[in-house]
């Protein structure tokens, strides 16, 4: 188990985060994940996918193992359709109407809305296996969803949900870049575009392993706060997550 | 090298039950329903998870393949460990990505 101290100084930064979002009171929100074959394998993979079910099911992993029961997820089709076709002016998304949420998406919802009751629109970017999304695709999208938000009537919220560095179950599984992941960090919350569309995936793949392709997801919400910046409320490598874990806001300039 | 067959046929175990329980009470005629080459179908019916992270499996699809046969999450990573010990690097996908 993780030490408790540090798990509930991150369990709580979820909980200021939650405050938060209850605060802007959404009437929907979206989670950009990056999600590993719950949905989407080799034989037709999406580089970007956004939801359009009315509702969602998860996790896919066994419940007493991962903490969360099996839960029903409202999602928001009809909003969902109109933020597709927007954003389809500029990049071509996939869609889909059946989803089943994994770790990735289900563990944030569980903090973030613990009664399930917003509904949720989940998006997936392909960080699993190559060609991976381009980087300055995923601006592109990141800044065509906000354009998108911006035009909708609803009050709609955007997280962006994966790891920094890490080696999720390959040998170094456990083994955590604190040093790249803060670099990384200061330049997500500091919304430096250049220096977030730098990295190349050999020098992430070595320095960040495979689950350092997910700063996809954080890319995409630097994007659609463009010009903004951040708070990082919380940073700490926790090896039995696998992973450094991240309680953070960007403003909305 | 058919290690997209390989993934397939660990994918559909994974998230499709139907498939999973023809494969526990017949392996044998699950695996019929790909081509593989002799190395691959050897890695399958051991199992050997080593070899199989060495061809190339991703480690998101490999874990549940070795769930299935029982293994404990620190019995999979040194089986890896092991993999790579007697076959060498991964020669293939995404943890080849530096080699390629």
């Amino acid at each position: 188990m993780a030490d408790p101290v540090v798990r509930d100084a991150f369990y709580e930064s979820y909980d200021r985060m939650r405050e938060q979002l209850e605060a802007a009171r959404p009437d929907a929100l979206i989670v950009v994940g990056a999600e590993h074959f719950a949905n989407f394998f080799m034989n037709n993979m999406p580089a970007f996918c956004v939801g359009m079910a009315d509702h969602y099911e998860g996790p896919i992993e066994d419940p007493d193992w991962i903490g969360i029961k099996p839960t029903r997820v409202p999602g928001a089709p009809d909003l969902s359709r109109r933020l597709i076709e927007n954003v389809m002016q500029d990049v071509d998304v996939a869609w889909a109407q059946e989803w089943k949420f994994d770790h990735g998406i289900i563990v944030p919802l569980n903090f973030l809305t613990p009664r399930y009751d917003l509904p949720v629109i989940p998006i997936n970017i392909n960080c699993q296996e190559a060609p991976l999304t381009p980087l300055h695709r995923c601006w592109t999208f990141g800044r065509a969803l906000r354009r998108a938000c911006d035009a909708m009537d609803e009050r709609i919220a955007l997280v962006g949900t994966g790891g920094i560095s890490h080696w999720p179950c390959t040998p170094d599984s456990g083994v955590i870049n604190e040093e790249w992941d803060r670099d990384f960090l200061d330049k997500f919350i500091n919304n430096r575009k250049d220096e977030l569309l730098a990295y190349t995936d050999e020098e992430v793949y070595r320095d960040a392993g495979h689950g350092g392709f997910e700063i996809r997801t954080f890319i995409t919400v630097a994007a659609a706060t463009e010009g903004s910046t951040g708070d990082l409320m919380y940073y700490a490598p926790i090896p039995i997550f696998a992973v450094g874990c991240t309680v953070a806001t960007m403003a909305v300039a | 090298m058919s290690l997209y067959n390989v993934q397939k046929l660990i994918y559909q175990l994974n998230r499709d039950p139907k498939v999973r329980q023809r494969f526990e009470a017949d392996s044998e005629s699950v695996i019929a329903e790909f081509e593989f080459t002799d190395e691959e179908l050897g890695a399958l019916r051991k199992p050997d998870i080593g070899l199989l992270y060495v061809l190339g499996v991703n480690g998101q699809l490999l874990m549940h393949y070795a769930a299935l046969h029982g293994y404990e999450w620190n019995e999979y990573l040194e089986a890896m460990r092991e993999g790579v010990r007697q076959h060498g690097k991964v020669r293939a996908g995404v943890y080849a990505m530096l080699e390629s």
